[in-house]
């Protein structure tokens, strides 16, 4: 951590200091959580695209699915609503738009962390993946979906929901800070089509076409929808948690590297 | 020294600020202006040599330069999707204010911004002038030392800017803030700065209060207004002249800097009348920071008022270009 820069007794008597890298953190979250209660607008189609699919696959294949013993479809469709409510939610369309307007810069000046000026957005992230979450949840009840792991398999799927959605974050925000461009980050939504359809979305693996399966294999979403699911129809299994945990992890890891050496650059003053 | 690629866009800028000093520094779109204040405000790394500020060097201690420093950039930098409120509270959370300094500082912020109930709106309902108010208070959130001020004024109404100019008097004169004032305008570095820079090219060209930078042009200075072909012929007959300093050509007429001009006005109308010229107007004049610069740089700079005629599609042309002749003695 850099060390601390300050100075007391400026014009007007006030002591001036950097902060903290938590305080910094909720500064800038506590704008980005504002911001994002103020664009209703921009929640709704994550809400429509995930409970239309939810519907209309349910109502095209639970009958036809339902023939095989043991699948409950509307708990099976459940995680692939909560994937598609969650997977690109950012607020990288607000990063651009710091940049454009040189709000971005406007921070810079201060003696606010570099990094916190990401992390500060990732919480508001959080706030509206969880938000998300919850209604697709309770959109599952609503059909009769009920959860074997109980109460905490609720928490736990929770989590892996956000954590799958802040692992994905690190994509928008790459694009943003490396572009600059609103039209860059609104084409970076397209990475999640191919992470969201090549997998058991529709059908267990073992229904899926041999390239289809090995496609699916190598898709961190099948892990995580198989993690989710477990919790939903089979009880606790430790296996298919920690395989869902890993490729959140392997995903996580991967953009959140990309992510922060973009904010590096971008705020890099060489 | 600043250098993007091949191109040195500050190549040589040597200057020093006093505390309590309002500094102008003065130049056309491109000359340097903006990249010498992202340095300055620890944006950007010099490529070479070295800038201290508020005592503290920006390449090595930049946060200890970023708690001292105040900067309202170009454009006023606002989130629209924020109340000035909520604005001018982040800013003084982000530079570590307490709660209680932090009450006071917004409160006196919000007065100093003067828009009133509309603290409360978001800033995208603001006007240009609302808008360019809080961005200043903004950056005095937190009782800077030095302020960098960006071209503030630029593509304000003259209203607004005459209340800009108001503020900055005001917080130089009560607070004892350093401004270092960039602008395109010659009135304005005129009208606020104790001493000006002008840069052309990444390079100071001239450096003095407004008053010695406009002495060393001359006591006057003698404006004939000529067709575009007669400026050359013009401009070898009045150097010719012996109390004439020097000679400016530019497109429409020619600019003499002279000890006298009520003296030196009827013998240069007498040495273009003997050339065989006929002068369309002869105009004696005190020397302005416009004059300074088009010895120093053979460029003239664009003003508030002819900015605002180009914007509006009137005529207004930025930079004519010119040729300086010295005549009977030293420019300066």
């Amino acid at each position: 951590m850099s060390p601390r820069h300050g100075r007391s007794e400026a014009p007007g008597g006030v002591t001036v200091r950097q902060v903290g890298i938590v305080g910094d953190i909720a500064t800038v979250a506590r704008r980005s959580v504002r911001s994002l209660l103020r664009e209703p607008e921009a929640l709704a189609p994550a809400l429509l695209i995930p409970t239309f699919f939810f519907v209309v696959n349910i109502g095209v294949l639970e009958t036809f699915v339902e023939r095989v013993p043991g699948i409950d479809y509307r708990a099976f469709q459940v995680p692939v609503a909560i994937i598609f409510a969650v997977t690109g939610i950012s607020r990288a369309s607000m990063l651009v738009i710091d940049i454009q307007t040189g709000y971005l810069s406007r921070m810079l000046v201060t003696p606010v962390r570099r990094t916190t000026l990401l992390l500060g957005l990732m919480v508001a992230d959080v706030v509206l993946a969880l938000g998300l979450s919850i209604v697709v949840v309770i959109m599952g009840f609503a059909f009769g979906v009920s959860f074997g792991t109980g109460p905490l398999g609720i928490a736990v799927f929770l989590c892996l929901a956000v954590a799958w959605s802040l692992a994905f974050t690190g994509f928008p925000y790459t694009v943003a800070l490396r572009t600059g461009n609103p039209a860059a980050v609104n084409s970076a939504f397209l990475i999640f089509f191919p992470f969201a359809f090549l997998t058991p979305a529709y059908l267990p693996r073992e229904f899926m076409a041999g390239w289809m399966q090995t496609v699916a294999a190598w898709n961190p979403v099948t892990y995580l929808l198989e993690a989710m699911r477990s919790l939903l129809s089979q009880g606790w299994d430790a296996a298919a948690l920690s395989k869902g945990a890993a490729a959140i992890g392997g995903l996580g890891l991967v953009t959140f590297i990309m992510a922060f050496r973009s904010l590096a650059r971008r705020v890099s003053t060489g | 020294m600043r250098v993007f690629g091949d191109k040195r866009a500050v190549d040589g800028v040597d200057l020093e600020v006093a505390a309590g000093e309002i500094y102008g520094f003065l130049g056309p779109n491109g000359a340097g202006k903006s990249t010498t204040v992202l340095m300055l405000c620890t944006l950007l790394k010099p490529s070479a040599g070295r800038a201290v500020v508020a005592g503290h060097d920006v390449v090595e201690s930049p946060g200890d330069v970023r708690v001292r420093i105040g900067v309202a950039l170009q454009e006023a930098a606002l989130d629209e999707r924020q109340s000035g409120r909520e604005i001018l509270d982040l800013q003084a959370r982000l530079y570590g204010l307490s709660a209680t300094d932090r009450a006071a500082a917004v409160e006196r912020a919000v007065e100093l911004a003067s828009i009133g109930e509309a603290m409360e709106d978001r800033v995208k309902t603001y006007s240009g002038g609302m808008k360019r108010r809080l961005d200043l208070a903004a950056s005095l959130i937190h009782g800077p030392e030095v302020l960098f001020l960006d071209e503030p004024t630029t593509g304000l109404d003259p209203v607004s800017r005459a209340q800009v100019w108001d503020e900055v008097r005001r917080l130089n004169r009560e607070l004892g803030v350093t401004v270092f004032l960039t602008t395109q305008y010659l009135e304005e570095a005129d009208a606020l700065a104790d001493r000006v820079g002008i840069i052309d090219s990444g390079r100071i060209v001239e450096q003095g209060s407004p008053a010695e930078l406009k002495r060393a042009v001359g006591a006057d200075v003698i404006v004939v207004d000529l067709p575009d072909d007669e400026t050359a012929p013009a401009a070898e007959a009045a150097s010719r002249v012996e109390s004439v300093a020097a000679v400016t050509r530019g497109r429409h007429g020619i600019t003499i800097a002279t000890a006298d001009g009520a003296a030196a006005v009827g013998s240069v109308a007498v040495a273009l009348s003997a050339a065989g010229l006929n002068p369309e107007a002869l105009t004696v004049r005190t020397p302005s920071l416009d004059d300074v610069f088009l010895m120093a740089t053979g460029y003239r700079m664009a003003t508030a008022a002819s900015d605002a005629a180009a914007a509006a599609g009137g005529p207004g042309i930025r930079h004519s270009s010119v040729d300086t002749t010295a005549a009977g003695g030293a420019r300066r």
